[in-house]
C-alpha cells in the first residue's frame, strides 16, 4: 500500500495549505478515526481555478487530497460533481482495503460538499 | 507463571494463523477451543429455546443457560444469580441502567457525574439522559499522568447531595489506568448515601479479580466476548432492590408474568430484563470461558499482563526514545495490560496498517473515547493490548514492526 508514489504525496502534499480568495470551502470528518480534511476552492464561471486542502490525516487521506486537488484544477463543476469511488481508486492506483476506503474518499467528500 | 506456548495451542485461531501476533484483546479476545466446542454442543445436542419448553431438550438448554448465570454471579461475587442480567453487550447493560433507572429517578435538580476517560458507552447514555431530564452533567477531568483528577479527601468538590449517578470505568480502555473504584465508592457514599454508582468493568472483569460486594458499587457492566466468551452476550450486575425498582428495558416475551387487555405484570428478576429469545448458545458457552480463566486465576493473569506491559514499555522506550509517546500512568502498578501510544508524527492508521503487513494486529483510532483523545491533544492513538495468550516474543514482533514503519516513512 505504501508505495514510493504515495509516500511522496504524503511527504510533499501538493496544494496543501489555505487558499486566499476562496469562493467555496468545506470540512469533513472521519468518525472512525477522528481525522478531518478541509478543502478550499476558487471557482469562476463554474470552473475550478485553484484548490487547496489541509487537515490532520493519515497517509492515504493526505495522498488522496494531494492527487485530487491536482486533478480538479481547470475542471468544470459539472464534471467534478460526477467523480465517484471508482475514479478515486483509479486515481490513487493502489489496492485499498475496505477499512481504508473511507480515508481515500474523505477529500472527495469534502470536494462534493464544497461544490 | 503462565505457560503461554501451551495456552496459545488452546486457541484455534492462533493455530490457523501461526505467524499472527494478536494485540487487540481490549477490543475482543480470542476464543479457546472449549468455548467453540460448547457452542457446537448446544446447536448439535440441545439447540432449542429455553424456559417455555416442557420437553426434556428445552429443560436441558434452560439448565445450561441458568448454570452459566450462576457461574457469572460466582465469578464476580454477586449475592444471587437473580442479580445477573444477560444483555447483548456491556453497552446495552449501561443503556439498560440509564433507561430503566434514569427514567424513574432523575430530575432537573439532580447531577450526573462521569469522567472524561469514559468509553462512549458509559458517556453518551448519561449525557443524553442529562439532556432529556435537565439534570446537570458533570465530567471529571484526568491529570496529565492519566489518573482521575480528584482528591478523595475533598471529593465533595465533585460529588454532592444532588449527585444521583456516578458512572466510571474500572480500567480505562485507552490509558489502561485502574481507577480506585473501591475508595471512590466509599468516599462518594459518605457524602451522599443515596448516590448510585455505575461501573463499566468491560476492561476489568476479564483481567483482574473483581468482587462486586467489595467494590461498593450499585451496578457493574461487562461483556463476555472480551473474556474469551462468544460475542453477543453482555452482563449487567445490579443490586436486587434497585433492579426491582427499575423500569424494564424492553417489553415482550419472557419478561412478563401476566398479560391481559387491562394491563400487564412483569416477571421477577432477572427475567424482567430479558425480553425475547436471548443469545442462548453464547450465554451457555460463556461458562466455559469462565472455567478456562479460573484455572489460571485472575490474579495471575493480571500479573502476567503487567509483566508484559513493563517489558513492552522498557523495550519501546529504549528502541524509539522520544519518537514514541506512551499514554497513561508512568507506574505499571496502576495499570492493566493496555499500551496506547503515538509514534512520531505518523498517523495511527498508517502505524496499524504497516504493522498489519508485518502480521501484528493492533487498534488505531479514538477507541470510542473522543473526549479523552481531545483531552490528550491527539485525534487518534495506536493501542496494543495484552491477554493471557501473549508473551514477550509478541512484543518483540511489535517492536520489529515499528522499526519497519520508520524505514517506510523515513
Amino acid at each position: 500500500m505504501y508505495r514510493e508514489f504515495i509516500l511522496d504525496h504524503y511527504r510533499n502534499p501538493r496544494n496543501f495549505g489555505s487558499l486566499r480568495g476562496a469562493t467555496n470551502s468545506a470540512s469533513v470528518y472521519n468518525s472512525l478515526c477522528g481525522d478531518s480534511i478541509q478543502i478550499q476552492l476558487r471557482l469562476k464561471d463554474d470552473k475550478v481555478l485553484d484548490a487547496r486542502f489541509s487537515g490532520e490525516s493519515c497517509a492515504i487521506a493526505r495522498s488522496s487530497g494531494s492527487l485530487l486537488t491536482e486533478y480538479i484544477k481547470g475542471k468544470s463543476k459539472k464534471k467534478l460533481i460526477n467523480l465517484n469511488k471508482a475514479f478515486m481508486i483509479k486515481l490513487i492506483g493502489i489496492e485499498i482495503s475496505p477499512v481504508r476506503l473511507k480515508c481515500l474518499l474523505l477529500p472527495l467528500e469534502a470536494l462534493r460538499k464544497a461544490l | 507463571m503462565l505457560n503461554v506456548p501451551k495456552i496459545k495451542i488452546a486457541f484455534p485461531l492462533v493455530k490457523n494463523n501461526p505467524d499472527l501476533v494478536y494485540l487487540d484483546s481490549a477490543a475482543t479476545s480470542l476464543k479457546p477451543k472449549t468455548v467453540i466446542d460448547k457452542l457446537v454442543e448446544y446447536y448439535e445436542e440441545y439447540g432449542v429455546n429455553i424456559k417455555r419448553g416442557v420437553y426434556k431438550l428445552s429443560e436441558r438448554a434452560t439448565q445450561e443457560y441458568e448454570q452459566s448465570r450462576r457461574l457469572v454471579a460466582e465469578f464476580i461475587g454477586a449475592q444471587s444469580k437473580d442479580e445477573i442480567v444477560f444483555t447483548r453487550s456491556a453497552t446495552e447493560s449501561l443503556n439498560l441502567v440509564a433507561y430503566g433507572f434514569g427514567r424513574a429517578g432523575i430530575s432537573e435538580s439532580d447531577e450526573i457525574v462521569v469522567s472524561i476517560a469514559e468509553h462512549h458507552s458509559n458517556f453518551v447514555p448519561w449525557q443524553v439522559l442529562a439532556g432529556e431530564t435537565g439534570a446537570f452533567f458533570k465530567v471529571i477531568d484526568i491529570t496529565d499522568e492519566g489518573y482521575l483528577d480528584l482528591d478523595l479527601k475533598n471529593l465533595d468538590e465533585i460529588i454532592t447531595k444532588k449527585t444521583k449517578i456516578l458512572a466510571l470505568s474500572y480500567v480505562s480502555n485507552v490509558l489502561g489506568t485502574v481507577f480506585p473504584i473501591k475508595k471512590i465508592s466509599e468516599a462518594a457514599k459518605k457524602i451522599n448515601p443515596s448516590i448510585i454508582i455505575v461501573i463499566d468493568a468491560a476492561q476489568a472483569v476479564p483481567h483482574l479479580p473483581v468482587k462486586v460486594q467489595e467494590l461498593g458499587c450499585d451496578f457493574l457492566a461487562f461483556s463476555g466476548h472480551k473474556m474469551l466468551g462468544p460475542t453477543g452476550v453482555g452482563i449487567l450486575w445490579g443490586r436486587r432492590e434497585l433492579l426491582n425498582a427499575m423500569f424494564p428495558f424492553q417489553y415482550g416475551g419472557e419478561m412478563i408474568q401476566k398479560v391481559a387487555i387491562e394491563g400487564t405484570t412483569f416477571a421477577s428478576l432477572p427475567d424482567k430484563f430479558e425480553a425475547g429469545t436471548p443469545a442462548i448458545a453464547d450465554a451457555i458457552a460463556l461458562k466455559n470461558a469462565l472455567s478456562y480463566l479460573k484455572q489460571f486465576g485472575l490474579k495471575n493473569i493480571y500479573e502476567h499482563e503487567r509483566k508484559l506491559l513493563a517489558y513492552a514499555k522498557k523495550l519501546l522506550k529504549e528502541e524509539f526514545k522520544n519518537k514514541i509517546t506512551i499514554y497513561g500512568p508512568p507506574s505499571i502498578q496502576d495499570k492493566g495490560g493496555i499500551l496506547s501510544f503515538s509514534f512520531g508524527k505518523i498517523h495511527p492508521h498508517d502505524v496499524a496498517a504497516v504493522l498489519d503487513g508485518e502480521g501484528v494486529c493492533v487498534r488505531a483510532g479514538h477507541h470510542c473515547t473522543m473526549p479523552l483523545h481531545r483531552r490528550l491533544g491527539v485525534a487518534a492513538t495506536t493501542r496494543a493490548s495484552f491477554y493471557l495468550y501473549n508473551n514477550t516474543s509478541d512484543i518483540d514482533r511489535l517492536a520489529t514492526g515499528l522499526q519497519k514503519i520508520l524505514s517506510v516513512f523515513k
